[in-house]
């Protein structure tokens, strides 16, 4: 489960676009708006055929997961990647990619020891620290329940 | 309407992301991280709500609207279930999106192989 510097930073590196802010950061936005564009599309799609907005919206990352996870595999998001830096990383498109990426990467390495614990390289801190953050959350609104707010 | 709204908020939530990137050098890990972070602490405080009312997927597509969620399946597991709700709250709701990356990323990983091209330095 040891992951070398190295190999993280080929990882990293993958997102991170040339720096000239001029070109990296509208680029970025266009990409990026683009792709919440198609997740309104498919959220509009399935807000048409009678699912509420929260029942839409979960749909909607799981049809975004899923073309990211399939680019990914053809090895064409890590292509717009290049260019579109935070544009591919920011939506839950680039989590995908981050679980899906190294899952196929790691695959020679075994499929318990690579694939199965490698896909969580960066998925895995993004998961430990937003449920640790929703967690304190959490016990904040159950102190607040105590005194009936 | 929606589409402009969703292209310049999830557009601006990546240009963010981007100016990060290049005058910091965070690492994409820790802006993700930071992303889901800040999503959970706007979500709770309310202030992120709105901006998916208004915006929608401009700001449910971006990982701050993935933090949200989490904060918003936070106080719906605690008003139906109290305590325990503290322990189930995050994971229900961030539920079909993780399981769709792990089970999309095992298919994929099965079905593809990843030529060595990408794995060179």
């Amino acid at each position: 489960m040891n992951i070398s510097k190295k190999e993280y930073a080929q990882l990293a590196n993958r997102y991170s676009a040339p720096s000239k802010l001029y070109i990296t950061v509208p680029k970025a936005f266009a990409i990026g708006g683009l792709i919440c564009c198609i997740g309104q599309f498919f959220t509009d799609l399935y807000l048409m055929i009678g699912n509420d907005i929260d029942t839409a919206s979960a749909y909607t990352s799981i049809t975004l997961v899923l073309i990211s996870a399939l680019l990914t595999g053809f090895g064409q998001y890590e292509r717009i990647a290049k260019h579109a830096g935070a544009g591919t990383l920011v939506p839950i498109t680039g989590f995908a990619n981050a679980v899906v990426s190294p899952a196929l990467e790691f695959k020679t390495e075994g499929y318990i020891l690579g694939t199965g614990a490698k896909m969580f390289i960066i998925a895995g801190p993004v998961i430990v620290y937003g449920i640790a953050a929703a967690f304190v959350y959490g016990i904040i609104l159950f102190i607040i329940s105590l005194f009936g707010g | 309407m929606q589409y402009l709204w969703a292209f310049l908020v999830g557009g601006a939530l990546c240009a963010i992301g981007q100016l990060l990137i290049d005058l910091t050098k965070l690492t994409p890990a820790r802006i993700l991280v930071a992303y889901v972070v800040s999503g959970v602490i706007l979500g709770a405080t309310g202030l992120y709500q709105p901006l998916v009312d208004f915006a929608g997927a401009g700001a449910s597509v971006p990982l701050t609207g993935f933090g949200n969620l989490l904060a918003k399946g936070m106080r719906k597991a605690i008003e139906k279930d109290g305590f325990l709700g503290i322990f189930t709250g995050g994971f229900t709701a961030c539920s079909a999106g993780v399981t769709a990356a792990m089970i999309f990323g095992l298919a994929v990983s099965l079905i593809f192989n990843r030529t060595d091209r990408t794995r060179q330095e």
